[in-house]
């Protein structure tokens, strides 16, 4: 099955706050229910637009601001398989990868919406079907991997039992 | 190889020497939650399948951010934590004991050369009393409550040399806030931040604080100072716990060295709505506002509290404004009943919150109506920050607000000099 790009109308330093408002994260436990409100300041009904394995396309600095895990939780629970920027902030990439959502760091400005693509972890390319183009992306480290294979850091640490392994 | 002092903590917290672009496993000192994020934290245990806290006492959960609850659902978060708190007999500073970045330094949790986490992101605060304090999620935070350790990128550095001495009616906040402005919201993004010179040495440590709270907005990982004479004592003032500073050595590699004169900086503001798109109050004067917020872990502390009442004192605040004070600690709070203040902020209009976050994260206290300008001493101004996407948000510094609620618009606090 094709999967597509889905890019919001802002770019860069899309915070945590867009991606789900303090608003909705005190109100709603469950993450399904909560991904119906992602970007809901910047567009109402971003997440009809997803279909399961969809990925996001951003800008720079993508997640900066509040530390609330639900950014990533929600975004993981609304079918997302990767979010693609040029960059990301610190406490977002952490938690993303701990909670097993992908992240991916590359050149975005050659991914329009709506653009077929396919990621490949093995060769790390995208690529860009619509456009017929491969675009480099950043490898990710082996620790982040081993989270991501395991669905989660707790996955992992239940797993192992601590990380001295990962490294 | 010369060291950082991010270097010289991650070293000495993993027993090995570390340098920048290394992943260790390091042993951390302290840690918590807020009520935002304990209860994820709080879930993230529980699927770990550990039964017991690695240590009760290298932890605890602050109720601050929605305080005392304004719902329902919040009213269930926090009594998750209430109950989590005495089955593992961890400690919990219930609503309207303050703000975590008061509470957790203030009651002496923190000392020189700590590795410390919180799940928040502005635990960069500490780096004013010179630990290695940074934000993280609540699963990050679950793992170092069950193991007492976590995963760590060791971060480059850049270090700031902030040169010159402030003018009357200029304060940390207008230095932070230029900073950056000039860096931009994702400049130091991964890295550590030190920031040196004789600016930062004249400053108290209060007001440092102010500095290290908003590494964050530039990126930072953490926002790191060297401990001087000022530092020592007030962490030995507040921690029984031995204080051993941890210095950058001379020739300590940099990715970037920035010096800076601010002798001419003019007081700053924040417009709506990042961070860094900052001005000199100037450029603003004379917008409306609506609400004040002076308060919050940026700029709740004694010293921010005393500004603005020395400017209040004997005034009325403009026809309409809504000013809202939080004081970022029950002590302070205490304290601004002892000198005076309290009196002053009511009889000028204004309103005094219970100790906690306030109105700075949109839940309650405060919340904007649809096209309403706020100015506050808070550290953040996204659309919908104050739980209002309709709304307007600038920062400055509690000086700039108190001076702003009296005019009903932005207003320079430099026009009040003499009571400064």
């Amino acid at each position: 099955m094709a999967n597509f790009a889905h890019r919001l109308i802002m770019q860069d330093d899309i915070n945590t706050d867009y991606i789900i408002s303090g608003r909705y994260k005190f109100k709603i436990q469950d993450m399904q229910e909560l991904s119906r409100y992602i970007f809901k300041d910047l567009e109402e009904d971003f997440h009809k637009k997803i279909q399961p394995g969809d990925f996001l396309v951003a800008g720079s600095n993508f997640g900066c601001g509040s530390s609330r895990e639900q950014a990533p939780a929600a975004l993981k629970a609304s079918g997302l398989k990767a979010v693609i920027a040029k960059s990301f902030a610190r406490i977002f990439h952490r938690n993303a990868f701990n909670v097993g959502l992908c992240l991916i760091e590359c050149e975005t400005n050659h991914i329009d919406d709506m653009d077929e693509i396919e990621l490949d972890l093995e060769e790390n390319i995208i690529r860009n079907v619509s456009k017929g183009l491969k675009i480099e992306i950043k490898p990710i480290p082996d620790i982040m991997k081993k989270f991501l294979d395991k669905g989660g850091v707790i996955e992992y640490f239940k797993e192992y039992g601590c990380f001295d392994d990962a490294l | 190889m010369r060291q950082t002092i991010a270097e010289k903590i991650l070293s000495k917290h993993s027993g090995k020497r570390v340098r920048a672009g290394d992943i260790v496993i390091a042993d951390v000192d302290f840690c918590f939650g807020q009520d935002g994020t304990s209860g994820m934290i709080i879930d993230s245990f529980k699927k770990m399948g550990t039964e017991k806290v690695f240590d009760k006492d290298i932890f605890c959960m602050v109720l601050d951010h929605s305080c005392p609850s304004p719902n329902i659902g919040v009213s269930a978060i926090h009594n998750k934590i209430r109950m989590f708190s005495k089955e593992h007999g961890v400690k919990v500073f219930d609503v309207g004991r303050g703000v975590c970045h008061q509470l957790v330094p203030e009651t002496g949790f923190v000392t020189c050369g700590d590795l410390v986490l919180g799940a928040d992101s502005h635990t960069c605060t500490y780096g004013a009393i010179n630990a290695l304090s940074t934000g993280v999620g609540s699963t990050d935070l679950a793992i170092t409550l069950a193991s007492g350790k976590n995963w760590f990128v060791v971060p480059e550095t850049i270090k700031m040399n902030v040169n010159g001495s402030l003018g009357k009616g200029v304060y940390s906040k207008d230095v932070i806030l230029y900073l950056i402005g000039d860096i931009g919201a994702d400049g130091a993004t991964y890295k550590s931040v030190e920031f040196y010179g004789d600016i930062i040495s004249e400053m108290s440590v209060e007001a440092r604080f102010t500095i290290s709270n908003m590494a964050v907005e530039m990126g930072a990982k953490c926002g790191l100072m060297k401990a001087d004479k000022k530092t020592t004592d007030w962490v030995k003032r507040h921690s029984i716990r031995e204080c051993i500073p941890v210095s950058a050595d001379e020739d300590a590699k940099y990715v970037d060295i920035r010096d800076y004169d601010l002798s001419e900086l003019p007081p700053q503001v924040a417009k709506p709505h990042t961070v860094d798109s900052v001005c000199p109050v100037e450029e603003v004067e004379g917008t409306h506002i609506d609400e004040v917020n002076i308060g919050t872990c940026t700029n709740g502390r004694l010293e921010d509290l005393e500004i603005a009442a020395k400017i209040l004192k004997g005034r009325k605040i403009a026809k309409g404004m809504k000013l809202i004070i939080t004081p970022a600690s029950r002590r302070i709070a205490l304290e601004c009943l002892k000198r005076g203040y309290v009196e002053t902020f009511i009889n000028a209009g204004g309103i005094v919150n219970n100790p906690g976050c306030g109105p700075c994260v949109g839940t309650h206290q405060g919340v904007l109506a649809d096209g309403e300008n706020a100015f506050s001493t808070a550290n953040r101004n996204f659309k919908g920050r104050m739980g209002n996407p309709n709304s307007n948000i600038y920062l400055g510094s509690p000086a700039t607000a108190a001076a702003t609620a009296l005019e009903g618009k932005i207003a320079d606090p430099r026009e009040h000099k003499r009571r400064l």
